[in-house]
């Protein structure tokens, strides 16, 4: 029977790992998906029929919470909308690691009535502990980050000072635990100061960087994950808690390299609270421009970019997008989409929501291509992205985000920004794009300007 | 220092398949291009759901009077589940929008 089981496992594992690996590609992307999903449902299979050593099966409970549970989750998968997508992996992410944080709070205080015990699985379920509370606010503040019940403005004063004392307490009194062995009380001081630190933490980092954070805190809830499956001698869990942490970590870094900037400067919220700049540009003025020219500009161009933004994903704009160039590509203008890798609030977050308006692949440029395209630009639009198309990166050394790669955008002929306001972008930083002289200020809802440009070219078209 | 030298003497198996792992999950991702970067994470998010198993063994192995443990493993059970169920569905939503042309 043992044997049988592990091979189940053995299975599930293989399963998760062709699983992440058919992710990793757009066309197997999706049964890559359906694969993991099948490997997980071979592991909580096993984990209901396995033998146990003692207890009294509860099934009642467990079946109540599975249906309950998997409800849920269908329910508000289906009900999220496409824009809301980040936040939902958070919030999800979050529950994965309360789910850590329950399991080893629970077999912490059993430990308490044991006679004796090992303090490798103690000290095992206490770093579970430790990292699921972690995981579990910080995917809490990150979400409300994202959704915006958070604002970015709220910050602690000398933020890093107090990480780093909550986190020194902390490995403190876990120390401390470890020696003594007494308090049950101290178990539970350990979990309050962890989930404080997730908050600290997560609450210290730039909106803009969120996409980092939730990497972050994935990799988080599967290192949690791993090390209750240590507690359990589970394989399953450790293979795909691990899996999910070097993803995770990997992914990270990737995003970062994306930035051109190291993970400590993320951390340290090197982003959104410098000012410093603003001065500078202040008093320029910027040049506006009326919707009839502005599509006799791009009626007579040879290529068009459109530079979609977290603005685009808040004003549901893609499928505006998508009509304009339909119509565009009739005249015989060619479109395409640069999507920078950052662009929106999740690496990827466009190509999504162009995915979603039916917007053809092969027109979705990285930024490479991108940049090469710009040069034979006539028009680029802009809509809703700001930090990415920040020219400041390239030739500003006073900037914040110098060094990190940009759309060069003024190499194009002419750019047309679709902006709500004059107010800067979500990391607050200057733009000084918005006052070059090749560029052309649109002011509004970048739906409704949108909406006006296609009833304006309809007619010229 | 003696906790960590028994650690590892004790779990070398685990240790092996753990350093096997960390590996395999930086071969695997490595090679994702950007588009794939928000379903591959949603999908990650899924699988480190995987937790919910030590919840499902937690409440099965409490006796039916450890109301503590029940509780606590029910929710972490609840949880855990919107986590798996609802990540996957979310990435195949995602992932859909990908394969309609």
């Amino acid at each position: 029977m043992t044997a049988l089981i592990n091979l189940v496992y053995l299975i599930s594992v293989t399963l998760f790992i062709i699983g992440l690996q058919r992710l990793s590609s757009p066309k197997t992307a999706s049964s890559g998906n359906l694969i993991a999903a099948l490997g997980m449902g071979f592991g909580v299979l096993i984990a209901l029929i396995s033998p146990v050593e003692s207890g009294d099966g509860n099934y009642f409970f467990i079946s109540g919470a599975l249906i309950l549970g998997g409800g849920i989750g269908l329910l508000v998968s289906t009900r999220v909308i496409m824009t809301k997508m980040p936040e939902m992996v958070s919030l999800f992410n979050g529950l994965g690691g309360a789910c850590a944080l329950l399991i080893s709070i629970a077999e912490l205080l059993n430990f308490h009535y044991l006679e004796t015990f090992e303090l490798a699985s103690y000290l095992t379920t206490l770093l579970a502990l430790l990292i699921g509370s972690i995981a579990f606010s910080g995917s809490l503040v990150a979400y409300g980050k994202l959704s915006g019940k958070i604002k970015d403005s709220w910050k602690l004063p000398r933020a890093n000072m107090i990480n780093m004392g909550l986190l020194l307490t902390l490995m403190g009194i876990s120390f401390y635990q470890l020696q003594t062995l007494e308090s049950m009380e101290l178990v539970i001081l350990i979990a309050i100061l962890s989930l404080l630190y997730g908050i600290t933490f997560v609450l210290n980092v730039g909106g803009a960087d969120m996409p980092v954070i939730i990497s972050i805190l994935n990799a988080l809830t599967g290192v949690s994950a791993a090390l209750a499956g240590i507690i359990y001698d589970n394989m399953i869990m450790l293979m795909g808690g691990i899996l999910v942490g070097s993803s995770g970590a990997i992914l990270t870094i990737l995003m970062c390299q994306a930035m051109n900037r190291s993970l400590i400067n993320v951390l340290a919220g090197g982003f959104g609270g410098e000012v410093g700049i603003a001065a500078q540009v202040g008093d320029q003025t910027v040049k506006e421009v009326n919707i009839m020219d502005a599509s006799i500009m791009l009626r007579y161009s040879t290529n068009v970019v459109i530079v979609p933004g977290y603005g685009m994903a808040v004003a549901q704009a893609q499928k505006i997008c998508k009509e304009l160039e339909d119509l565009l590509e009739e005249v015989e203008v060619n479109v395409r989409y640069a999507i920078h890798p950052v662009a929106g609030r999740m690496p990827g977050h466009m190509n999504v929501l162009l995915a979603e308006a039916d917007v053809d692949y092969a027109k979705l440029l990285d930024l490479d291509d991108a940049n090469k395209f710009l040069k034979e630009t006539d028009v680029a639009i802009v809509v809703g992205a700001n930090d990415v198309v920040n020219p400041s990166a390239l030739d500003d050394p006073g900037s914040p985000i110098f060094g990190m790669p940009v759309l060069e955008i003024l190499k194009g002929k002419h750019v047309i920004v679709l902006k709500r306001s004059m107010s800067s972008g979500y990391s607050g930083i200057e733009n000084p794009l918005f006052f070059h002289e090749k560029t052309s200020m649109l002011f509004g809802d970048a739906k409704k300007s949108l909406n006006n440009l296609l009833d304006e070219l309809k007619t010229t078209v | 220092m003696n906790l960590i030298i028994e650690i590892l003497i004790n779990q070398l198996t685990i240790l092996f398949a753990l350093i096997m792992a960390v590996f395999l999950g930086f071969e695997l991702i490595s090679k994702v291009p950007t588009v794939l970067h928000t379903p591959l994470m949603s999908g990650a998010n899924a699988i480190s759901g995987v937790v919910i198993i030590g919840a499902i063994i937690l409440v099965r192995s409490s006796g039916s009077e450890d109301y503590l443990s029940l509780f606590f493993g029910s929710l972490a059970i609840l949880l855990g589940t919107i986590n798996v169920v609802g990540g996957h569905a979310v990435t195949n939503r995602m992932l859909q929008m990908f394969r309609k042309k």
